[in-house]
């Protein structure tokens, strides 16, 4: 379903898709013009490419990796320490310090890649698991080179300033990510248009066939390691200039299982599934929590939910919908969609109700069980207050499950229906 | 390379498999020649996929020596092996599931036509690779399924994708293992003209159940029984072979008393 249009030499819609994405790196910043809008904008860049490298591994070659931070980490504190060393009259121009990012992405991924990519499944998440807890524990074990807990800062206005650009606005660094962002995301696309990326799909769907075309499984995966530690180095190193500090957790095994976790909600089935991930990762990490301090726990819930129904995450949502679109049947079930979306709301409004509630008397009891939910007053020391939020929550468990049963029924005629109009052609 | 050697595609000398103290595969020599397609027969646990696992690289021989062109392939990974120019399906289909026929079938050929691991080149470029992926597509007729994944084919359509796959690189020496099972009578008829269609001019081994296949298929026949081969000649000689008549009446009892260990 997604090869049909490779054959043709020139392709106008990839144009345009790639044209409009420039436009959109170049021109949000002037939609969204706050401190606080550049901020997040920034980080979004970042993390579009540090979950896009992550998806080579897991979307791409069908490795689970729970150490992606080692790589995005030691590229932030390499790349930070060359900032340093710029001072002291390394002649490096700043807006090139990402690349020492992605070369150190590339030294750790050749060195720790060797011993994770002979095996693959359960085993290589083992040891990429045991390879990030062992670099987090060196980052506490070394403070000459990681700082401690303090970690290690700097300043990146220190290079020459040419035409005006001395990386000092946050909006100039917002646009050297936008470059990087921009140049590393076509990249990767390029990546899953050549042999070794075809292979590397090969290898996920089943890799004893591939050791009979003549491929060695575990060069295949090697290789691609190593360049998903490029991105991932390029990342870090973005990151280092955009902080201007970095500390131990950006190693930690904390931050690996956000790009897990967040490129499996954006959606691994798809290249542009980690582009949503990545947006989401930080609207969670910088909006999300600012809003509650239970945001954390809300992730959870919307991960586990998210495993349970839709495991193709939100890019295969959208692809699924897109295809219906296509055969003119999305009118067909969008009521279905509305009712879902208001019973999901339902539930999310009882149950934010119980876990503001728990946090309120956990955290904040001292100031009393009064809390304050979207603006209506709530007593925490009052059943009535637990007894409702938990019959709005039941109920709305209820209608979606009804709900859910007759969309599914809806869902599976409409395939159906697909595939008599398209004589089979077209499956899902 | 010597010469005598070099005149089989094929070699197996005294080929031995065990597994923990059971031998397996108990000492067999095949001699192979250009061209040939052996039909491999003998009852269920002869041994028939092991010595194609053997022969492949899947597993290593415990002693014994496998030699293609007369170059020892033995205890190779299968990669090499594949590279030396041989290449095999298997009994349950082995193909890539989300991937597309056409994608399938490219996967088959860009090692042989030297693309190996690049990533510096992009795949719609390689004129080569794709025409030659789109004959063979054809070849073995699902050129209308192009960009259908291969999880959607029905049965005998992912059995035709898998003898794809395996004849893609061009090896020179092919190893089926049980390319019909499963299959109708009718549909094996069919199949069997196809096998025979796309490995015109390669040395061909079978290894079959179905005795209507291997006697349509094959210019010489082996009988496999217990990890040994007890014949190796024209299907008429083997068809007369008492032996190979005792050892196929045998095998129901045979079976049920291995089957008792």
């Amino acid at each position: 379903m997604n090869t049909h249009y490779e054959y043709k030499p020139a392709n106008v819609g990839r144009w345009l898709i790639w044209t409009l994405f420039a436009l959109v790196l170049a021109g949000v910043p002037h939609i969204f013009t706050s401190g606080l809008g550049t901020t997040v904008l920034t980080q979004m860049g970042i993390a579009i490419i540090a979950c896009l490298s992550y998806n080579i591994l897991l979307g791409q070659g069908g490795m689970l990796s729970f150490g992606h931070a080692v790589y995005t980490g030691l590229g932030a504190f390499l790349t930070m320490h060359a900032l340093n060393r710029i001072g002291d009259g390394l002649p490096l121009p700043v807006s090139l310090l990402p690349l020492v990012g992605g070369l150190a992405g590339i030294g750790f991924a050749v060195l720790f890649g060797y011993v994770s990519t002979r095996k693959s499944g359960t085993t290589f998440a083992m040891i990429t698991l045991g390879l990030g807890e062992l670099v987090f524990a060196l980052s506490l074990m070394i403070p000459e080179f990681f700082g401690g807990e303090g970690g290690v800062s700097g300043n990146r206005v220190v290079g020459p300033v040419r035409a005006g650009i001395s990386f000092g606005p946050p909006l100039q660094v917002y646009y050297l990510i936008a470059i990087y962002t921009f140049l590393s995301v076509a990249a990767m696309f390029a990546f899953t248009r050549t042999p070794l990326g075809r292979m590397l799909n090969a290898v996920r769907d089943n890799p004893e066939r591939v050791e009979f075309v003549g491929y060695n499984t575990r060069m295949v995966r090697y290789i691609a390691f190593i360049l998903a530690g490029f991105f991932a180095g390029i990342a870090g190193g973005l990151g280092a200039l955009n902080f201007e500090i970095v500390t131990a957790e950006v190693v930690g095994t904390a931050r690996s299982g956000a790009y897990l976790l967040f490129t499996f909600l954006g959606g691994a089935t798809f290249f542009f599934g980690p582009i949503i991930g990545g947006i989401l990762m930080v609207l969670a990490f910088v909006l999300l929590s600012e809003f509650t301090k239970a945001w954390l726990l809300y992730l959870g819930l919307i991960f586990i939910f998210m495993v349970m129904y839709a495991p193709g995450g939100i890019a295969s949502l959208i692809m699924m919908n897109l295809r219906l679109a296509k055969y003119g049947r999305l009118r067909q079930i969008w009521v279905s969609y509305l009712g879902l979306g208001v019973c999901a709301l339902v539930i999310l409004t009882g149950a934010a109700v119980l876990i503001e509630m728990v946090y309120h008397l956990q955290l904040g009891s001292a100031v009393g069980p009064q809390l304050l939910f979207l603006g209506i007053p709530f007593n925490a020391g009052d059943m009535n207050s637990w007894f409702g939020s938990v019959f709005v929550m039941l109920t709305g468990l209820g209608l979606f499950e009804l709900l859910r049963r007759q969309y599914l029924r809806e869902w599976s005629d409409i395939q159906e229906r697909i595939e008599e109009d398209t004589k089979g052609q077209d499956l899902l | 390379m010597s010469q005598t050697a070099a005149n089989f595609s094929l070699e197996l000398k005294d080929l031995r498999k065990s597994f923990g103290k059971t031998e397996i595969i108990r000492g067999v020599s095949l001699a192979v020649r250009p061209g040939e397609r052996i039909g491999i027969i003998g009852p269920n646990g002869a041994g028939k996929s092991t010595l194609f696992n053997l022969i492949s690289g899947r597993f290593a021989p415990s002693s014994g020596q496998v030699l293609l062109n007369g170059q020892r392939i033995d205890g190779q990974q299968p990669y090499e092996i594949n590279r030396a120019g041989l290449s095999r399906s298997f009994q349950i289909t082995h193909v890539f599931p989300k991937l597309s026929v056409f994608e399938n079938l490219r996967c088959g050929l860009l090692w042989s036509m030297g693309y190996k691991y690049s990533f510096w080149k992009f795949l719609v470029d390689l004129k080569d690779a794709n025409e030659r992926t789109l004959e063979l597509m054809s070849m073995i007729k699902l050129d209308k399924k192009r960009d259908m994944l291969a999880a959607n084919l029905t049965y005998s359509e992912q059995r035709a994708l898998e003898i794809g796959i395996t004849i893609a690189g061009g090896a020179p020496v092919i190893l089926l293992d049980e390319p019909t099972a499963g299959m109708s009578r009718s549909e094996s008829r069919d199949f069997v003209r196809l096998i025979k269609e796309v490995t015109v001019g390669k040395t061909l081994l079978t290894v079959e159940h179905d005795m209507g296949v291997v006697f349509g298929l094959a210019d010489k026949i082996a009988v496999v029984v217990y990890g040994e081969v007890i014949d190796f000649d024209l299907p008429e000689n083997v068809r007369a072979n008492p032996r190979v008549q005792e050892a196929y009446l045998g095998s129901t009892v045979a079976d049920a008393q291995s089957g008792g260990h």
